[in-house]
């Protein structure tokens, strides 16, 4: 029996979310009684992630494996269970780890769960609680199959340090073919995207129109967070639609969640109801958003968000 | 060009969500189910393959006898054929092993499926189904063109889009993006009348075994108060962010 992370890498860096799976294959394999070990494609420097405390870490550096392909990537995780008597494989929540989750599942024939709020509340059978219903329940599911698979639903473990001194193994997998080839790739290279922020700052209709999202971009800029918004901000094309967040859009779990003029129906508060702290800033007392909050502002977003900028600006000055 | 759209039956998204049976089931009482809204969007992308190719398009879903009005209003929408593999959905590899059986024995070029049911949220069905296929997968699909055998979708990631390429066989999990909510189909009145006259297809599976079970649902827990801040009293909100939620 042993733990297997794979982590997810960023221009050759341990993703942000890594410290969080780490720490949540270290619980697990202590519960279990066995080793944790973790894969890194591609990451030149993995001293960060001896904080967490695995056991190994299987290296493998691989210029072919510089662009992200689910089916190599499955292949490659499901080489090192092999090889690596790995019983339990825990995933992030990221969109490239869901991706080849359940791809990886078939190979390896083991029942997946995904979005898992917590350790196992028992080992047998293995179960676990994860979300449901679009962030409107939760439930617990138990894998009765011996090999399992689990993703963590970000920002829902936390991370605790726990260092150790592992063992590096260089890996040397074999890459298979994909029939898959990327055409071209379009991203913003610096911007904080959704699943990476610990802050989401997001907007709604109440904004009026895409002219006035200096503001919005400003407070995010502030507080280093990463910018959002309602289903008709994106459907009237006033934000792009990778900044739609609820239940047909993003699932949002930051730490913090700050809604300017969104009314907060039933759709967009499932997708965010995950986050830890909402915030909601509104010109109308009865706005069902209040109701889901945890702190909440009766005003006008043109007045307001300027105004809570300039303090949180002097506020991180003071302490950073 | 053969497509299959994978439907999976949702509450409708307005819907309360409450549990019966000792929290073991999800209640069904007055709730209405309606087809997963990322699989509306695949279907309407079926039917622009259709219209403009004249792709013949069957649904699919794994569930019980309710699920039938659900298939109907597909067959309503446009599609040529329904079946239903009667069975109870409970674990993602069982049905994605169902339904890959049944695409298996009749060759589909395209599979179409949803990034993830609302219900359920696994996003798993789609991706077991391509292992277990061995065909091309792309996920978060937001756009899908197909010339001469080769498809060239787009996938949201995160921060971004990605553009690949691929030969069929291909199965998609789809969202917003593959057509846009105002061109989603609904069905007409001669749609509704010629479903009627469609085949709707009861298979019996042969049992798979599962490797999953949901034991129990819990609600969110009751949200504490809300604390209002008066907005000449910003300071307030940063103090209680910083020194009792600590989240800045
Ligand atoms: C099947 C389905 C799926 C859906 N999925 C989603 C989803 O995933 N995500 C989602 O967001 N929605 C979703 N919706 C839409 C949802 O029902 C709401 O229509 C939508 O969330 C409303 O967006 P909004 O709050 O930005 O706009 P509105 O409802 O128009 O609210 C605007 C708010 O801004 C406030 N306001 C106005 N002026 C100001 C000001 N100057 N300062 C501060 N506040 C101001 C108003 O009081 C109001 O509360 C879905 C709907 C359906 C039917
Ligand atoms: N019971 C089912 N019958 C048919 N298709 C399904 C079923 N469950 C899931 N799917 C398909 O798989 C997609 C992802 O579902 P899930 O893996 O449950 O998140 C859905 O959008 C459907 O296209």
């Amino acid at each position: 029996m042993s733990v297997l992370v794979y982590i997810e890498s960023k221009n050759n860096k341990p993703k942000k979310n890594s410290a969080e799976v780490i720490s949540y294959g270290k619980e697990l394999a202590n519960k279990l009684s066995c080793e944790l070990t973790v894969l890194t494609i591609n990451i030149d420097e993995s001293t960060e992630l001896n904080k967490y405390g695995p056991d190994k870490i299987l290296k493998i550096s691989d210029n072919s494996l510089n662009i992200f392909d689910a089916k190599k990537f499955a292949d490659i995780i499901f080489q090192a269970a092999n090889k690596f008597s790995i019983s339990h494989v825990i995933l992030n929540g990221g969109v490239d780890s869901k991706y080849l989750a359940p791809m990886l599942a078939v190979k390896f024939q083991a029942g997946y769960v995904s979005n898992v709020i917590d350790l196992p509340s028992k080992l047998e059978p293995f179960t676990v609680r994860r979300t449901s219903f679009s962030n409107k329940s939760f439930c617990d599911a138990s894998i009765v199959s011996d090999k399992k698979i689990i993703s963590i639903s970000n920002n829902s473990f936390g991370s605790l340090e726990n260092p150790s001194t592992p063992e590096i193994i260089d890996f040397k997998p074999n890459v298979i073919e994909s029939g898959l080839k990327q055409e071209s790739l379009d991203s913003a290279k610096d911007q904080i995207t959704i699943a990476d922020a610990d802050v989401v700052v997001s907007a709604g209709r109440g904004l009026k129109g895409p002219e006035n999202w200096g503001i919005i971009e400003e407070l995010a800029d502030t507080l280093g967070a990463a910018t959002a918004c309602s289903k008709p901000v994106s459907d009237l094309g006033w934000r792009p639609h990778s900044e739609h967040v609820g239940q047909t859009g993003k699932p949002v779990s930051t730490n913090l969640y700050i809604a300017i003029g969104i009314s907060g129906a039933i759709q967009h508060l499932a997708g965010v109801s995950s986050s830890k702290v909402k915030v909601v800033i509104n010109t109308d007392p009865e706005a069902p958003f209040f109701k889901a909050a945890d702190y909440g502002i009766v005003g006008d977003a043109f007045e307001v968000v300027p105004k809570l900028n300039e303090k949180l600006k002097a506020f991180k000055a003071e302490n950073n | 060009m053969k497509i299959l759209v994978c439907i999976s039956c949702v509450p409708d998204t307005t819907s309360k969500i409450n549990f019966t049976n000792n929290d073991t089931e999800f209640d069904t009482n007055g709730v209405q189910f309606v087809i997963n809204p990322n699989d509306e969007f695949g279907l309407t992308r079926a039917m622009w393959f259709k219209e403009k190719d004249g792709a013949a398009v069957d649904v699919i879903n794994v569930g019980e006898q309710t699920n039938d009005s659900v298939l109907r209003k597909s067959l309503a929408i446009g599609a040529d054929k329904a079946l239903r593999i009667n069975s109870k959905a409970t674990d993602s590899f069982q049905v994605a092993s169902y339904i890959a059986n049944y695409a298996k024995e009749n060759s589909y070029d395209l599979i179409i499926a949803g990034r993830e049911s609302i219900d359920y949220n696994g996003s798993m069905v789609p991706g077991m189904i391509s292992e277990m296929l061995d065909i091309s997968f792309v996920t978060n699909c937001v756009g899908l063109e197909i010339e001469n055998g080769t498809a060239t979708a787009e996938r949201e990631i995160e921060g971004g889009k990605e553009t690949l390429k691929c030969k069929l066989p291909l199965i998609i999990g789809g969202q917003k993006g593959l057509v846009e909510e105002s061109d989603l189909k609904i069905p007409n009145m001669r749609g509704i009348m010629q479903a009627r006259q469609k085949p709707l297809t009861v298979i019996e599976p042969s049992e798979i075994k599962i490797k999953t079970t949901t034991n129990k649902f819990y609600r969110p827990e009751e949200k504490k108060e809300i604390t209002m801040i008066n907005s000449d009293d910003l300071d307030r909100l940063i103090d209680l962010l910083h020194n009792e939620a600590k989240v800045i």
